[in-house]
């Protein structure tokens, strides 16, 4: 056997040298053993729970048997995005597969995927004809879960050696191949008693993995242990596995590889656009559409030029740029920006105020139909079809294995973000990052809020009050995004981040607003009913400078407050008095409460009471309101009556002159 | 083709003159100005005609021995102005009414665009580029 063993690594290497030839055949959907037990296994692992499956040891005896039961669509999701492949290719693939009509990933469809991600893995076209060549396994990539690769990858993997499916394109491959094979050979001896004669010669001619492996060959000194780790328990299978195919073990090693060498695949498929900065992430996304809404309720309708300018305006970019930037983002010169358009723009926007120059042109990833296909716009989606059909362009496939590249857990659970139920995950990744992206939101905030809030604080409030709470605490602590980007202005406006907008005014003005509806009573109600309003709202202006952090502007509300009570008290008080009284004090308590507001330091996350917040300043707004236009009324009527008197002095006046002008 | 092209303002102020790099811009700019002339009078003798793509390109203003001027005016009083070779004889009057036509789209273009204000100096990099290229680079008739 050891024999064999040798002579089989020696054709191997021949054969590698030679080249092999592209298997042509069976049937579709016929799999070969290997095939079948790798599939198997998958299955089962989707069809049990989601991350676990069976241990390294003993794949022989979990040969579940097909039809048994249905992949859960949530692990077969994982499993598909694992295998690194776009998302377009495995939209494609779910259809093909038939999952789709059917409803469920029964074995069939499971299986049928499988041989897709193969031959889509291996450089084939996603086609139902691609799957009737002989395959090598699917790979996939899961970074924690190294069983995963041992069953995806590795369900023959033995150290016999075995027929290379020739690698000619590359010189490369042949080297390494043979440093596997030289590998392989050091294993063998000890796995040959296991491993079944090498094989059958149907298995032999396997569709060649195409000259992808060389690329993604280098760095391989991680891969061998895995490899070999894998390949001793995968042993045992081997053997009741009669037939474990000849080529299937290096290239299911070599597979292994590279399914371990993702960053190459990365950059290879984030070649297609490597602009960086140029590329909206999903939180930034959210906020733009939520900008959007807030100028235009209809996402799918459009924002007028002069909104738009209106408030791009308030980003303090100079008109100059901002033409500019209209006019790289309204594509279709219609004056109007759609939501593609208006993402793209104030996305440019963003990236100019981060220092980074405009582009020449419209970036790719910019174009609205790029923006339009990868970002539709109601994303609370959960199932596993539609979280391909999302991502259905090619391009996203960049944004994808953009955000995979950063390779760390919070990204695995990003990525589903915006093809899955965004609110609920995104609530509970900010939730887990709350504390530690704290103290990042100055630094690295790539969304520029506060750029546009610093000049309207009431446009802030307006824009965020209509969105949930959650969403400004997920802008709050947004993740830093791929370009590193300079220190952004956030700073500069600081005293106006959301947070510290919302936080400090929940303990002022919540409080403010409990005393005072008891404190009416007490207080000597003046017979005008518009006093006793006034009352209302200036006893809360009284408790909100008064429970505030001290500032100068609180300080100077103070002694304000003092006079507008006043009034109050005396009943006497001539209309006029009372009115200008009322002026100083509603205009300041104006201002006053949004100052108040600022100085606070504390920084609380607590969605209720900034919704609370949020109430009470409509609610003093509207009070606020209601005085104004009192006030005018009460004035109107004080212009009226001095005009009656100056018609009547007038009057007199006509008569009296006649008898003195001749 | 054209060697010069000009946007005038309603006031008679240019908004965009380019001329093709090889010539005299200084001439250019004195053969449009006094091109205004004429159109000023083609303008009122049309009087409150209908507005429609007839009667807002205005024909040959005037020729000289090496020149002819073009003009063109638009529903807001803003007038187009192309100085061409006169040794480019081929060009036909279909043709320079599609380049005026060209050339208000354009305009039309910098006009979407709500930074910028009407009786600015149209600095947009982008819609005039299709004017230089067009019209500035020699492309074949």
């Amino acid at each position: 056997v050891g024999a064999a063993a040798a002579a089989a690594a020696a054709e191997a290497e021949a054969e590698a040298a030679a080249g092999g030839s592209c298997g042509s055949g069976p049937p579709p959907l016929l799999l070969s053993e290997g095939e079948q037990q790798c599939y198997s296994e998958l299955f089962a692992r989707c069809a049990g729970a989601a991350g676990g499956g069976p241990g390294p040891g003993p794949p022989e005896a979990t040969r579940v048997a097909p039809g048994t039961a249905t992949a859960a669509a949530g692990p077969v999701a994982d499993l598909f995005r694992a295998s690194q492949l776009p998302a377009e290719t495995l939209h494609q693939i779910t259809e093909l597969c038939g999952a789709k009509r059917v409803g469920y990933f029964g074995p069939t469809q499971f299986y049928v995927a499988l041989k897709l991600i193969a031959a889509a893995q291996s450089g084939l076209p996603v086609r139902i004809e691609s799957i009737k060549c002989e395959l090598p396994l699917p790979r996939f990539m899961m970074s924690k879960n190294d069983g995963e690769i041992r069953f995806g990858n590795s369900a023959e993997l033995h150290g016999t050696k075995v027929q290379i499916p020739y690698l000619t394109t590359e010189k490369n491959s042949f080297k390494r191949m043979d440093d596997e094979d030289k590998q392989q050979e050091t294993q063998s001896p000890t796995m040959s008693p296991l491993a079944s004669p090498p094989s059958s010669p149907p298995h032999y001619q396997r569709v060649p993995l195409s000259h992808g492996y060389s690329k993604l060959r280098s760095g391989t000194e991680q891969m061998h242990p895995a490899p070999y780790e894998a390949r001793q328990p995968i042993v045992q299978p081997e053997g009741p596995s009669s037939g474990g195919p000849g080529p299937k073990p290096l290239r299911h090693q070599a597979s292994l590889i590279r399914s371990f060498s993702v960053e190459r695949e990365l950059q290879d498929n984030s070649s297609n656009y490597p602009d960086e900065p140029w590329r909206i992430t999903a939180e930034q996304r959210e906020y733009y559409v939520n900008q959007f809404r807030s100028l235009q309720p209809d996402p799918s309708s459009f924002i007028s030029g002069s909104v738009a300018k209106n408030f791009f305006t308030k980003s303090k970019l100079s008109i100059p740029e901002l033409s500019y930037i209209w006019e790289l983002s309204d594509a279709d010169c219609d004056g109007a920006l759609t939501l593609p358009e208006f993402c793209a723009a104030f996305h440019l926007i963003v990236a100019r105020k981060n220092g980074y120059p405009l582009p020449e042109g419209l970036p790719p990833t910019l174009q609205p139909e790029y923006l339009q296909a990868a970002f539709p716009k109601p994303k609370r989606e959960c199932a596993l079809f539609d979280s391909y059909s999302e991502s259905l362009p090619a391009n996203q496939q960049p944004r994808d294995l953009n955000r995979m590249e950063k390779a760390s857990v919070k990204d695995m659970a990003d990525f589903p973000v915006p093809t899955q139920d965004v609110t609920g995950d995104d609530k509970q990744a900010l939730k887990s990052t709350t504390n530690e992206a704290l103290p990042k939101d100055v630094s690295e905030d790539p969304v520029k809020l506060c750029s546009f809030p610093s000049d309207l604080p009431l446009f802030c409030y307006r824009s965020y009050s209509s969105t949930s709470i959650e969403e400004a605490m997920k802008r709050g602590e947004d993740p830093p995004t791929p370009p590193p980007r300079p220190q952004k202005t956030h700073s500069r406006a600081s005293s106006l981040d959301l947070n510290k907008v919302f936080q400090p005014s929940m303990p002022a003005t919540k409080s403010g607003l409990l005393p005072p509806p008891p404190a009416l009573p007490p207080r000597p109600c003046p017979s005008q009913s518009e006093q006793v309003s006034e009352a209302e709202l200036l006893p809360q202006l009284n408790r909100a400078p008064s429970q505030a952090a001290e500032s100068s502007p609180a300080k100077k509300d103070t002694p304000y407050s003092q006079p507008p009570s006043k009034p109050i008290r005396r009943k006497l008080r001539p209309e006029n008095q009372t009115t200008e009284n009322q002026e100083p004090a509603t205009t300041v308590s104006g201002p006053a409460s949004v100052a108040t507001v600022k100085p606070h330091p504390t920084v609380q996350k607590q969605s209720s009471k900034q919704k609370k917040a949020i109430q009470t300043a409509i609610r003093k707004n509207k009070e606020a309101n209601a005085v104004l236009a009192r006030l005018n009324s009460e004035l109107q009527q004080q212009l009226k009556e001095v005009h009656q008197e100056r018609i009547a002095l007038e009057n007199q006046l006509e008569q009296l002159r006649p008898v003195t002008v001749l | 083709m054209a060697v010069c092209v000009a946007v005038i303002a309603k006031e008679n102020y240019p908004l965009y003159i380019r001329s093709a790099p090889t010539e005299n811009e200084l001439k250019f700019h004195y053969m449009v100005h006094t091109s205004l002339d004429v159109v000023d009078e083609k303008i009122s003798a049309m009087g409150k005609a209908l507005v429609d793509q007839r009667e807002l390109y205005l024909g040959l203003l005037y020729p000289t021995e090496d020149y002819k001027v073009y003009g063109y005016v638009t529903n807001s009083k803003v007038k187009f102005v192309m100085v061409v070779d006169s040794s480019n004889t081929a060009l036909r009057d279909n043709e320079i009414r599609s380049m005026f036509r060209k050339l208000h789209n354009s305009y039309t273009d910098v006009m979407c665009n709500p930074f910028y204000n009407p009786g600015d100096r149209i600095q947009s990099r982008w819609a005039l580029f299709a004017v230089h290229a067009l019209f500035l680079q020699g492309l074949p008739c």
